[in-house]
This record gives structure tokens, C-alpha cells and sequence, in this order.
């Protein structure tokens, strides 16, 4: 989209830093104004621009019917926007934070997920429900969840977390326009993070569900998603010095998962680690440490180890540095993946 | 503590429920189109000077404790401060209307009706500190912990009332929630249960005119939240937010009503929120300055103030008496909040479950075997 005003460097696709923030709002204007059937509905998403400020600008551009303030309700707004997607809109509608979005639950579990199923097909709902994920950024109580194992529990959501600018323009571009509800996670903590990118002229991303190799490395596969991909990112650079060289997969979607990445990865260097800062017990690495051994069994020199927050409800922002994996975790675990055998 | 310690839970058989007679005519339910008042009008001359006084002194020191927390969320002493400057009256006159055996089931933003019952404002303001959750015993003050969740904190009001009367006690539960959290659906279930229950729990919502940035035209097309109450089958009653003795009155015959079994009453009191949602909010991108400017010609302590001193019950001596002691609990409440608070990282698996899991002893034991390397090499650094 460019416009009479923009300069030549930005027709020509200029590349400046961006925040993640940043993407996402351009994601949802690109979005809006390629197809009119997309509408933003959320709490303070219009004149405010969501207190994130993702989607800054986005009422005054399009106006309030396409930008929506709603009421303070969140089972209001996906059953409406379960509503609208039956009659042929594309809602995507923002959480103010992930453990505001419980009560819409029952709209998403029973609903949203399940309506093309139920239907045998003839009515599938294109909703993207953007939640700002996860910790790391100070929150009193109630602002840090994790929820990611609850929606990737529930068949027919797709669960899609971007780590990098790039995705998340777009994973959330790839999401709106899918025809099937995703759960699109934001981790809060990169909402500020910045890159070089290009808002004229992003990169063409793949459809949702590829995972894909951040650094590639012989020793051992760290596999990850959103605000853990950084961390996981340090910990292979401390790694050197230790003489592992680790590759880190970052798996994008969780729903759908990208088996053949991950096992590939995995079937080359033979150990693994995941790392997520949601709760281990009943947590996605559970799920993925599975899949990992069923398929690489005979690849692998060691268990399959998880790092990940620790069973407890999120603690208040003094105590959260105790609980976020952090990179001498992820070093920990790698030390535990049986390296006496090599030598 | 376990159920079973709790005191009476073994001789507990259910009271059954007060006589009722269900309303067949909605009139005496439907709030007054104008919010009730009594400062200014001729019902001020009634009303008792020494609760008049008492109401003073507590705005003038909410209000101080207001200015302070958020001078030490600028500080880095508070994480966060969703502030009630401009909702003392509100704040306090629940505390007061209170006895001691009634339970208050406080939002986020009403730490200061928490100090106002006596709660230690350090103890009050831990939550946002961010140092633990709950900084006191809610049984032991009867201050349920401050609720975040929108709304979800009055079925728990209904619910505990409600067990009150099972057990034949005379308490009634007050619990408040602001304008947005009217349009959460836990909002109607309590109102809806309380009435059929005919639960002794009175709703203040605090209608301070935003939910961070939307205002109240685009949560309701109702005429004012107080009507509401009226399809549960309750009475609706609407009231100056920012009149103390208006408050108080309204909120002290509601809890009159729901201790002789009467059953619950909604009330709006219409206030303004003079701050920002919270102090890392820009209100700027959301509302003119001419709308807070009309708001503080109707502050509440002005508008008090003015009708203390007309009746000559206080003058400038009393005034600086007042203002001294609100500056007392403010110094004091700097000083034990400049100190870190002591911190055990164990915590953190202490009080998930009554026993511990096998999974969470291990995880302790991991992080004290973290903390203890942590220690030795930060030991060996400043040897160096
Ligand atoms: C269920 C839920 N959804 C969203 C939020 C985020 N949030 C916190 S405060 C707030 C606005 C609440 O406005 P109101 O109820 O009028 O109370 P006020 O803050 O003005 O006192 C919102 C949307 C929340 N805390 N809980």
C-alpha cells in the first residue's frame, strides 16, 4: 500500500527498524484494507489503539465500524464475533491480555473451535483472536499467563506465535487469512523488540504451520516458540564456549506442528530440549518431547529434556526472574543430555 | 488452615431463608432519575456533624494516600497504581458503612477502601508493589484479596453472603466494581443469584465515567446502570459518587436492608476517575482536559469542605489538624515502602496445594540449588 505521500524510499520497500508492535498494527491495516470483511473488535482497540498500541491508528483509518470499542465483556465479543464470521465477516478480535480471555472460553471451546466440525463443513469460522501472551514485562497478578496448552488442547483453533518482527507481520497476515479460528499469541515482552524490516515491501512467509531453523548447529536442537526463542538464541552463543554447537528451531505454530522440521532437526544432532516458559506438567513440551521420541527414537543419544516455568500459578513481577527459563536453565538441561557417551 | 479448622463447620446445619414476598410492581425498584444528593441541599442540615467530621478526616487522608502511592509508582516503589483521586467518597463511605463482621470484596482499584477499614495500607498496596498477591488475611479483615478479573469477584460476594445467612450469621457482603465491569456477564450471574437468593449483599458500582479509555456512552445504552437492577428484581438505587454523605447514607440503608433479610440493592455512584486508568496510562489520547477541569469544581472533599466550614463545624485550625495527620500516614507510608521488601524465592512453591506435589519439591530444590550457586559465585566475585 503506498500512498501519493510516501517517500521513494518507502516505494521502493526501505528498510527501518520496526517494532513488533509495529508489524502487527501494519499486519492488521494491510489486512483491513485489502479485504472489508475484516473488522478489529476489541476493549480500547479503537480510540486508544489497544494498550499495547497495536492497533493504533486503525479507527481513525477505517472508522469505528471496522475498529470497534466494544463493552468490557469478553464472552460478548467472540460470540459476536462468531456472529459476524457466520455471516461472512473476518473478525479479529484482540484480549486485552491473556487471563482476560478466559471468559470467553466457553465461546471459543464450544464455538469457534468446533463450529466447521459440527457443521460437516458448510460453515467455518475465519476469527483470529489475538492475546497478548505470556511474562517478563513487570505485570501484577492476572497479566502473565501462559494459555497456549489450554487452546492447543482444544481441536479446531490453531495456535500461531510469532518471535520475530518478520513473523509477525506475517503469522498474523497468514492467520486473518485463514479460514479456520487461530489463536494468535503476542508475547508481551516482544512487543518492543526491534528489527530491520521492510512495512512496503515485507517478505513473502510461508503458510501457518512451518516451523524453521533460526541456527543451525550439529550438538543439539533447542526447540521453541515466541518469547523463548531469544533466550534460546543467547543460550547457543554462550553454548560455543562450552563446545556445543546448538541449533534452535523456532516452531512458529504449535497447532498446526511442523513434525518434519523439528524431527529432521532433531534426527541431525540427536539431542533435544524444549523451552517454553508456560508450566511443564501438562505444558506443550510434554506434547513435543512425545512426538520427538516417537519419531527420532533411534537418533536420539539422550531423553528428550524440557525447560519450562516452573507448577505454579505466575508469581508477582519481584519473584518472576525465579520462574522465566532463562539461559542458564537452558545451558543446565543441555549439559544433562548425556555427553559422557561421546567421548 | 484446612475447612475443617474453620470454627462452628462441624455443628453446621443450613438456616432456612427469611419470609419473602416477591415484588410485583417494578416502580419502587427504579432508581430516581437524578443521582441523590444531601450536600448543598436542605437534607444537609440533618445530617450529624460528627460523621460529617469523620468523613472529612478520611477523604483528606484517602486522598493524601492516593498522591503518595502514585508518587511511588514514579519512584519504582509501586509497580503499578490504579488511582481513586476524585472517589474517596465512595472508597471510604463503603469501609464505613461496614461493621466489623461484614466481609468488602475490593477491585484493583480500591486499595483505599481497604486501608479505610483499617487494613495496613503497606499490606494493602503489596499486590501492586508486586511482591506477593495478597498482602494480608482476608479472613482475618474480612477484605476478600483485590480482584483484577473484571466483575468476577461479586458472585463471590453473593456466594459468601449467602453462606452467611445459611449459617445464621448477620453479616452482609459489600462488593464494588466500576462502570466496565457492569458489562461483564459474571456482573448479571451475581445480581441474578443474589436476588434469588435474596443474598444480603450490596453492589457499589462506581460509575467513574471510563474503562481505561472507553467511556460509559459505549458500555451501556441503559439510562443508568443503576436500572440494572430492576430486571433481577432488585432495587436500583443511584446516587452522587462524589456527595460522602450521600454516599454513606444510600450504601448504610442498603446494608440496613440487607441484615434484616430485605435482600440485595445495586448502587451507582456517579464519580469521575480524575487520574489516569493508571499511571502507566496517557488519558491524553482519550479525553479533553475541560472534562477533569468541570469534575473539580464537584471534588469531594471541596464540595464537604465547603458545606463544613458554611456551618461553621470546621474551620482553618481544624483544617491544618486534618491535613497534619494525613501527612503523618503519608510519611509514614513512604518510609516503610522505600525499604525492599524481604523476599524467601521458596514462597513460590509453598502455597500452591495444602501438600506439596512430588513434581514441586523437586522444582524447589532445583531453584535453591540455583539461588545457592548464585550465592557462591557472586561470593567469589567480590573476593576478587
Ligand atoms: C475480565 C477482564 N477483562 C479485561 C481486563 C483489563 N482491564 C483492567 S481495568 C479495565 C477497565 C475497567 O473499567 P471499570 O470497570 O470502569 O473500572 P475502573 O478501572 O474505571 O475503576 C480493563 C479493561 C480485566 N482486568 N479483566
Amino acid at each position: 500500500m503506498t500512498t501519493a505521500a510516501a517517500t521513494a524510499g518507502e516505494r521502493a520497500g526501505a528498510v527501518r527498524p520496526a517494532t513488533m508492535a509495529q508489524a502487527l498494527g501494519r499486519a492488521l491495516r494491510d489486512a483491513m484494507a485489502e479485504d472489508p470483511t475484516v473488522h478489529v473488535l476489541g476493549e480500547d482497540v479503537g480510540t486508544l489503539g489497544g494498550v499495547f498500541r497495536v492497533t493504533d491508528g486503525l479507527a481513525k483509518e477505517f472508522g469505528d465500524d471496522r475498529c470497534t470499542d466494544t463493552p468490557l465483556a469478553e464472552a460478548g465479543i467472540l460470540g459476536a464475533a462468531v456472529g459476524m464470521a457466520m455471516y461472512g465477516l473476518r473478525p479479529v478480535v484482540e484480549m486485552q491480555f491473556d487471563a482476560f480471555a478466559y471468559p470467553a472460553f466457553e465461546q471459543l471451546v464450544s464455538h469457534a473451535a468446533k463450529m466447521r466440525n459440527r457443521t460437516r463443513g458448510a460453515m467455518p469460522l475465519p476469527i483470529t483472536v489475538r492475546v497478548p501472551y505470556g511474562g517478563g514485562i513487570g505485570g501484577v497478578e492476572h497479566h502473565s499467563d501462559s494459555s497456549e496448552a489450554y487452546y492447543m488442547a482444544t481441536p479446531g483453533l490453531h495456535v500461531v506465535m510469532p518471535a520475530t518482527v518478520e513473523d509477525a507481520y506475517g503469522l498474523l497476515r497468514q492467520s486473518i487469512a485463514s479460514d479456520d479460528p487461530v489463536v494468535f499469541l503476542e508475547p508481551k515482552r516482544l512487543y518492543w523488540s526491534k528489527a530491520a524490516w521492510s512495512a512496503e515491501a515485507p517478505a513473502p512467509v510461508e503458510p501457518i504451520g512451518r516451523a524453521v531453523v533460526r541456527r543451525p548447529g550439529r550438538s543439539a536442537t533447542l526447540i521453541t516458540y515466541g518469547p523463548s526463542l531469544p533466550v534460546c538464541m543467547e543460550a547457543a552463543e554462550a553454548a560455543i564456549s562450552e563446545g556445543w554447537d546448538l541449533e534452535v528451531v523456532d516452531l512458529r505454530s504449535l497447532v498446526p506442528f511442523d513434525d518434519e522440521t523439528v524431527a529432521a532437526s532433531v534426527r541431525r544432532t540427536g539431542r533435544a530440549v524444549v523451552v517454553h516458559e508456560s508450566s511443564g506438567f501438562g505444558g506443550p513440551g510434554g506434547e513435543i518431547a512425545a512426538r520427538v521420541t516417537e519419531r527420532c527414537f533411534h537418533h536420539l543419544e539422550a531423553p528428550v529434556l524440557r525447560v519450562a516455568g516452573f507448577d505454579i500459578p505466575y508469581p508477582p513481577p519481584m519473584q518472576e526472574r525465579h520462574h522465566l527459563p532463562g539461559v542458564d536453565r537452558v545451558l543446565d538441561a543441555v549439559a544433562r543430555l548425556q555427553w559422557e557417551a561421546e567421548s | 488452615m484446612t475447612v475443617q479448622e474453620l470454627p462452628g463447620a462441624a455443628a453446621y446445619r443450613p438456616t432456612p431463608p427469611p419470609a419473602w414476598k416477591p415484588l410485583t410492581d417494578p416502580a419502587p425498584l427504579l432508581p430516581d432519575p437524578e443521582p441523590y444528593r444531601v450536600l448543598g441541599t436542605d437534607a444537609a442540615a440533618h445530617a450529624d456533624p460528627e460523621l460529617l467530621l469523620r468523613l472529612y478526616g478520611e477523604l483528606v487522608r484517602g486522598r493524601r494516600y492516593n498522591t503518595q502511592a502514585t508518587a511511588l509508582t514514579r519512584q519504582g516503589r509501586l509497580a503499578v497504581y490504579p488511582s481513586s483521586t476524585g472517589q474517596e467518597a465512595c472508597e471510604v463511605a463503603a469501609a464505613l458503612v461496614l461493621e466489623e463482621r461484614d466481609w468488602l470484596f475490593p477491585s484493583y482499584r480500591d486499595t483505599l477502601a481497604a486501608v479505610a477499614r483499617g487494613l495496613d495500607p503497606v499490606d494493602a498496596l503489596t499486590l501492586l508493589r508486586g511482591d506477593r498477591h495478597t498482602g494480608y488475611d482476608p479472613r482475618e479483615h474480612r477484605i476478600a484479596p483485590l480482584c483484577t478479573p473484571l466483575a468476577t469477584q461479586l458472585p463471590h460476594a453473593v456466594g459468601l453472603a449467602h453462606a452467611a445467612r445459611l449459617k445464621g450469621d448477620d453479616v452482609v457482603a459489600l462488593a464494588m466494581v466500576g462502570d466496565g465491569g457492569t458489562s461483564e456477564g459474571d456482573f448479571h450471574e451475581a445480581l441474578n443469584f443474589a436476588a434469588v437468593w435474596r443474598a444480603p449483599v450490596v453492589f457499589l458500582v462506581q460509575n467513574n465515567g471510563f474503562a481505561i479509555s472507553v467511556p460509559l456512552a459505549k458500555q451501556t445504552a441503559a439510562p443508568s446502570l443503576a436500572h440494572k437492577a430492576v430486571g433481577y428484581g432488585m432495587p436500583g438505587r443511584l446516587v452522587d459518587g462524589n456527595d460522602a454523605v450521600a454516599v454513606h447514607q444510600v450504601l448504610g440503608e442498603a446494608v440496613a436492608r440487607a441484615r434484616r433479610g430485605g435482600g440485595p440493592t445495586l448502587v451507582e455512584a456517579v464519580t469521575y476517575r480524575m487520574e489516569a486508568h493508571t499511571n502507566a496510562d496517557d488519558a491524553t489520547r482519550y479525553r479533553g482536559d475541560s472534562e477533569v477541569e468541570a469534575w473539580r469544581q464537584h471534588d469531594p472533599i471541596l464540595l464537604l469542605e465547603r458545606d463544613l466550614t458554611g456551618r461553621g463545624l470546621l474551620d482553618e485550625e481544624r483544617i491544618g489538624t486534618v491535613r497534619e495527620a494525613a501527612e503523618r500516614m503519608a510519611a509514614g507510608l513512604r518510609e516503610q515502602m522505600n525499604a525492599d521488601p524481604v523476599l524467601d524465592p521458596m514462597d513460590l512453591f509453598t502455597h500452591v496445594y495444602e501438600q506439596q506435589t512430588g513434581q514441586l519439591r523437586e522444582q524447589a530444590a532445583r531453584l535453591r540449588d540455583e539461588l545457592e550457586a548464585e550465592h557462591d559465585e557472586s561470593g567469589a566475585e567480590e573476593r576478587r
